[in-house]
């Protein structure tokens, strides 16, 4: 019945780990024309469904069984409910007689996951299963996307019911708004045409709507600078002429000077987050606010609104594009590029015998690429750094955990995104305290042969929880040096991938040159300056136009 | 600022405690909640009092409206409404207390519900006010004990909270 509604809902893949409550669904997978990718952790397992979503738009698809398996998921949950990403998670649960009991391998999963789903389930019974398996996956796709639990206890996979299965759900509580007020939208009109100093400030809402052509078309039309968030980078090209890169804490100091100094903010799925606002009193003082989101949650959170239109991002810029009237912004273009041409992105300091530089490294990684490049990154300096000098061509090809900032995130989600785009290139770059997160996972790509490139920024260090130790805590650098990492190169040749180790420019180029041409999965041990800092910096909580500069400029 | 709000919702395992989870992560405290169906099928509502400032409790509504199983949620303290909570109480009552008491349970149209050989039981209706009052007068009697349902509400005039 659960292979069945699947295939309804267009399953191909599931993600998943087996275990004794699942040993009825895992039957059923045996021969079911579905594929099932065995991981070495549930938790890779979430990751990469996330992954896989995140490129291909469709709920990732994962199984784990009860008990263990089930609270394995949940920092692979949280991740992708904090970023609206669409997944149906199947969990095993002790037969029902045995819930609340404390049985072998119970655990309250639906209980535990409660604020991080959209929603959950604990299955009653078998003729409950097609309408909330229907359910799980309407809401899970639409709307604000997030992901959607249900837990099954194992007699309730042994029952037989009849299997009614309709993909049409009304569910009386949940009706997400998808066009946006024409009122409101005649109003954002106005504002772009009066604006002297617009920006358009986007985030991952883009991206899920697929909202970036018409945002581009935006940007040209009405020549307004584009910002996007961590989570909105790709939604317009990177390498863009209206583009002034990231905002916040590590973003750049044209995007910061920016937001403050704009009259004009059009805010699309974004949600305002304390690392791109810095201080909420200062933030954009002198700017008049339109904010474009599906979730009329966000709208208000944190930052008061003028315009507050909820919508479908794209729907609505695409509303607004039919009535756009541009205002004259020659002048404000004019000041960027200045600021643009005074503060690049620093690529920091090298001399005659500095050792390799990571921004060097994600810069190569960058020029090698091609527009068919997805890259998955884990969470530290090296992320910075991607966002900072990684140029992300094309929307949904930019894989990272913005939200909740997990460690362990980046290789199981590049092979979620290996999965849904065998065309495409993948790389994944990950930080030597991230990678050991989910080191395991080399079983996966060289059991698969997944075509996929490896590159480790290994500095020796947790290396963002250093940089600040070594800004706000005087150098006192507690237990963030990654003493007794073993050598890369040797664990990933022991589980059969290719490895190549690089220590100055000269091999770093030859390593991606050489990764991007060899099949299956290769790993890069780039050994990089250990005690590099990511800059421009913002210290939290403070105007996003105090920037620190670590002496660049 | 206390707000009353009246939540519509699916009767259905879990809903309950999504709708009071949600406040305890926001950070702030029910300070009462009353439960029961509605004249819908299926369908219950709850009235919940906190104390809370204008911004937050706005927040909270749209908090609770993400809630799938939440069918709708009115702020009651905008409107003009009628609110009602029923107490009862036990209350120490020797011989000669016993027409003082019942006096001042006619003052206040409560009932005595149940009288054993030192003590009675006291049921009143009504808003806070008239609650706090008779609590206090009764004080002086001593109160062994006092249990309330939370308050419900209902919009004044024609006016409903329906989920259509
Ligand atoms: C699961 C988890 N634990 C802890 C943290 C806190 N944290 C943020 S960045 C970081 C260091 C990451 O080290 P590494 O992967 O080597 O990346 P680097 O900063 O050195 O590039 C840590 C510990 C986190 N984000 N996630
Ligand atoms: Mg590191």
């Amino acid at each position: 019945m659960i292979m069945a509604a699947l295939e309804k809902e267009g399953v191909e893949l599931v993600f998943g780990f087996p275990g004794g409550a699942v040993l009825p669904l895992y039957d059923a997978l045996y021969d079911a024309p579905l594929k099932h990718l065995l991981f070495r952790h549930e938790q890779a397992a979430v990751h990469a469904a996330d992954g896989y979503a995140r490129v291909t738009g469709k709920p990732g698809v994962v199984f784990a069984t009860s008990g263990p398996g089930a609270t394995n998921l949940v920092t692979g949950i949280a991740n992708a409910y904090m970023d609206s990403v669409p997944l149906v998670l199947i969990t095993g649960q002790v037969a029902s007689p045995f819930i609340g009991t404390d049985a072998f391998q119970e655990a309250d999963i639906t209980g535990i996951t409660l604020p991080i789903t959209k929603h959950n389930y604990l299955v009653k019974s078998a003729e409950d299963l097609p309408g909330i398996l229907a359910e799980a996956f309407y809401i899970a796709s639409t709307g604000r996307r997030g992901p959607v639990l249900i837990d099954i206890p194992k007699d309730v996979f042994d029952q037989e019911a009849y299997f009614n299965y309709n993909k049409e759900c009304h569910i009386p509580g949940y009706n997400p708004t998808y066009t946006g007020h024409a009122g409101q939208i005649s109003r954002a009109v106005k504002a772009i045409r009066d604006a002297h100093r617009p920006v358009i400030f986007g985030g991952g809402g883009l991206i899920r709507s697929g909202a970036s052509s018409a945002l581009r078309q935006l940007a040209e039309e009405a020549q307004i600078p584009v910002i996007l968030t961590l989570m909105g980078l790709g939604a317009y090209p990177g390498d863009g002429e209206l583009f002034l890169g990231m905002p916040g804490m590590h973003g750049c100091v044209t995007a910061n000077y920016a937001l403050t100094e704009a009259d004009l903010i059009i805010a699309a799925g974004v949600r305002f987050d304390d690392r791109v606002t810095g201080k909420l009193e200062t933030f954009a003082q002198n700017a008049k606010i339109i904010h474009i989101d599906i979730d009329p949650a966000e709208i208000g959170k944190n930052v008061l609104i003028d315009i507050p239109i909820v919508g479908d991002v794209r729907q609505v810029l695409e509303e607004l594009l039919r009535k756009l009237k541009p205002g004259n912004t020659a002048k404000w273009l004019k000041q960027i590029k200045t600021w643009q041409n005074k503060y690049p992105i620093p690529t920091g300091v090298t001399g005659p015998d500095s050792a390799l530089k990571p921004q060097f490294v994600i810069r190569e990684l960058s020029r090698l690429s091609d527009d068919n490049t997805l890259v998955a990154t884990d969470v530290g300096q090296h992320q910075m750094w991607c966002a900072q000098h990684f140029n992300v061509r094309k929307p949904c090809s930019f894989l990272t955990s913005g939200g909740l900032g997990t460690m362990g995130y980046g290789f199981p989600a590049a092979i979620g995104a290996r999965l849904a785009a065998p065309e495409s290139r993948v790389i994944c770059i990950t930080g030597d305290g991230s990678f050991q997160m989910n080191i395991q996972e080399l079983a996966t790509v060289v059991n698969n042969r997944f075509d996929m490139t490896i590159a480790l920024i290994n500095n020796g260090y947790l290396g963002m929880v250093r940089q600040w130790q070594d800004i706000f805590f005087n150098k006192r650098y507690s237990h963030t040096a990654l003493e007794g990492s073993p050598d890369f190169v040797k664990v990933a040749e022991a589980y059969g991938a290719r490895a190549i180790r690089a220590v100055n420019d000269k091999e770093a180029t030859a390593a991606v040159e050489e990764a991007f041409a060899t099949k299956g999965p290769v790993l890069i041990d780039f050994i990089v300056e250990p005690e590099e800092n990511v800059y421009p910096m913002v210290a939290p909580n403070r105007p996003i136009n105090e920037i620190i500069t670590g002496g660049e400029y | 600022m206390k707000h009353i709000l009246a939540i519509l919702v699916e009767n259905k395992p879990g809903a309950l405690t999504r709708i009071s989870g949600l406040f305890s992560r926001r950070g702030f405290n029910i300070e009462n909640i009353a439960v029961g169906e509605t004249v819908t099928p299926g369908i219950a509502r709850m009235t919940i009092t906190v104390e809370s400032s204008e911004k937050v409790i706005e927040q909270v509504v749209k908090q609770l409206h993400k809630l799938i199983n939440v069918i709708k949620v009115s702020n009651l303290s905008n409107e003009p409404s009628v609110t009602r909570e029923l107490m009862l109480i036990k209350v120490r009552a020797e011989t000669g207390s016993r027409s003082d008491i019942q006096q001042i349970v006619e003052t206040f149209r409560g009932k005595v519900v149940d009288v054993s050989p030192d003590s009675m039981i006291i049921e009143v209706t009504g808003n806070d006010d008239k609650l706090e009052a008779i609590k206090l007068l009764l004080n002086h009697f001593g109160i062994k004990e006092i249990v309330r349902t939370g308050k419900v509400a209902l919009l004044r005039g024609s006016k409903v909270t329906r989920e259509a």
